[in-house]
């Protein structure tokens, strides 16, 4: 009797550790299949080539396979998103975990979970509709899908991220440190952003760092405002992102092409798991801190 | 002085920012609500009448959002019952949470990609609605861990003691002292994870397709179809019919700011009465 309780004991046991290791499992699942499927067509058209090549033509007679276009306009895109939300966000967070009023705090805390909660393709709606032509007519151009706009939106998008992220890691500084400075006649302002900002810094960066995966990793939002040509990125240009260069064809692609796709989205996968190795070496600082 | 002028310059940004969200909005909605009529939300698309309804959408939407949950909770809610009663071995905790951890931070696309390859192909499953809910379920499953794991924390450590006290096995003792503990978390798990998968649209463009048939809950899980998000993207951009898509962001605005109000209320709630 006892024996039969025992085993069944172990087959629950059991059954947790397989629910437990799914996580695991798809992690291991996802990493794997992109590896399989994006080796091929890097080997077949030369890792150089591939990444350092300045022309994307997968349906020419005579493809050609580089992606530099699309590495740097995921680059240029991100870093502009995150040169014009970070200091929105920044702020933003600074305001609310340390100045806001608490009603004004529920406030603007519950927009920025809506932030968080619209719908990508909806951004995307929006800025065709607005941005687009805006930019249009603010710089005379014959079309406003562009790095530009793609930046705009990237830049709304990541900042629930870096604001939820900072003022967690604001509302972590220990009171002392900020009394202390208010005792020592610093004003509150003064104190927030030399006392508090600094103790909280590692926290800030994990928000930052949070932003750029965001923003790296977003594709059906800039797919409808960056026009998705594979030019090299300028700011009044269409471009096309990893991302979006994996979106696009996809539907279309096969052989070479599709092979072709697969690397590019194992070069994003390889962007990603460096920025989240960064993001764990700052949330680790910021919880030793 | 200066501490006046730093607070006004911080105001204005903040209130720059409402203001961002409140034009996003607004201009959503009053764009969108004018084009929301009874037809549209009542048919299927017809290129006989050239006219759009969003009807399987709205139900694909529905079906996708019930499969991927009737998955993802037990396997979520397992996941952190094994993390928080059973795991005794560190390494395998924090190797299970650095996964889930790593899962959280993998773009939808790249599921989407996955997602494709190993569900639709390697499976056989083809482009359905099943394929795309599976590929949801690994997207979720980090959110539904993380909840369910927050709420077994709040389970006195003396209950489950007690019951072992009274002689119960390592499982009864789960289940009637440990799992009703954790519906808290479950709930707010799966408020999260719809929020998500109503707005989640690149994972799955390629897993669960673009179709608009009318089909019931079985038929329409093994066959292809769009949700709501996808169906804007399709109508805004390839098709460019921007009312329809305005009509359905203003809807899918709707149904955020629900999901958005519903889990604060129950997060509320959830702490009033664990305070009590």
């Amino acid at each position: 009797m006892k024996n039969k309780k025992q085993v069944f004991e172990t087959v629950i046991h059991g059954i947790f550790l397989i629910l437990g290791l799914i996580t695991v499992g798809s992690v291991l699942l996802i990493t794997v299949y992109l590896i399989i499927s994006g080796i091929p067509a890097i080997r077949e058209i030369g890792l150089v080539h591939f990444l350092f090549g300045k022309t994307w033509a997968s349906t020419a007679a005579t493809p050609s396979f580089g992606i530099l276009p699309f590495i740097l306009t995921s680059v240029y895109g991100t870093a502009g998103a995150i040169l014009l939300g970070v200091p929105i966000g920044f702020l933003t967070a600074v305001y609310l975990a340390k100045l806001a009023p608490p009603k004004m705090k529920k406030i603007v805390s519950a927009a920025v979970s809506l932030l968080a909660g619209i719908p990508s393709v909806v951004y995307g709606l929006v800025g065709m509709l607005v941005l687009i032509p805006g930019i249009r007519a603010l710089f005379h151009i014959p079309d406003g899908a562009s790095l530009l706009a793609a930046i705009i939106v990237l830049a709304i998008m990541i900042l629930p991220s870096i604001i939820n992220v900072s003022i967690t890691a604001l509302e972590a500084v220990p009171k002392e440190y900020e009394d202390a400075s208010l005792a020592l006649g610093a004003t509150p302002i003064e104190t927030y952003f030399r006392v508090s900002v600094p103790a909280a810094k590692s926290g800030i960066a994990a928000a930052v760092v949070l932003g750029v995966g965001r923003a790296i990793g977003e594709a059906m939002a800039v797919m409808m405002v960056a026009g998705n040509a594979s030019n090299m990125p300028s700011l009044f240009q269409s471009v096309r992102f990893l991302t979006t260069a994996v979106a696009s064809e996809m539907s279309y692609s096969s052989g070479l092409q599709q092979q072709a796709l697969f690397s590019i989205a194992l070069v994003l996968f390889l962007f990603i798991m460096l920025i989240n190795a960064i993001l764990n070496f700052f949330l680790k600082r910021s919880k030793e801190e | 002085m200066e501490k006046k002028n730093g607070k006004r310059k911080i105001y204005m940004v903040i209130m720059r920012g409402l203001m961002g969200i409140l034009f996003i909005m607004s201009y959503v909605l009053v764009k969108g609500i004018p084009n929301i009529t009874w037809d549209l939300l009542s048919t299927t698309p017809s290129y006989i009448d050239g006219s759009i309804g969003i009807l399987p959408d709205i139900l694909n939407t529905i079906y996708i959002i019930i499969a991927a949950l009737a998955i993802v909770i037990p396997l979520g809610a397992g996941a952190a019952v094994y993390l928080t009663e059973y795991a005794g071995n560190k390494k395998i905790v924090s190797v299970i949470e650095y996964a889930a951890e790593t899962l959280s931070g993998i773009p939808s696309i790249i599921y989407g990609l996955v997602g494709m390859l190993f569900f639709c192909q390697f499976l056989n499953m083809q482009t359905s609605l099943l394929a795309g809910a599976l590929t949801l379920v690994i997207m979720n499953l980090p959110t539904v861990m993380r909840t369910t794991q927050e709420s077994l924390k709040t389970v006195p450590q003396s209950y489950r003691e007690g019951a072992f006290g009274l002689g119960a096995g390592k499982w009864r003792m789960i289940r009637t002292v440990v799992l009703p503990g954790c519906i808290d978390g479950i709930i707010t798990g799966c408020i999260l994870s719809v929020g998500r998968i109503l707005g989640e649209s690149a994972a799955l463009l390629f897993t669960a397709g673009v179709a608009h048939a009318l089909n019931g809950f079985f038929e329409g899980l093994n066959s292809s179809g769009a949700t709501l998000t996808v169906a804007l993207y399709f109508y805004a951009k390839e098709r460019g019919e921007f009312g329809v898509a305005f009509a359905i962001a203003a809807i899918l605005m709707v149904l955020t700011l629900l999901v958005n109000l519903l889990a604060m209320l129950v997060g509320e709630s959830f702490k009033r009465r664990r305070n009590t």
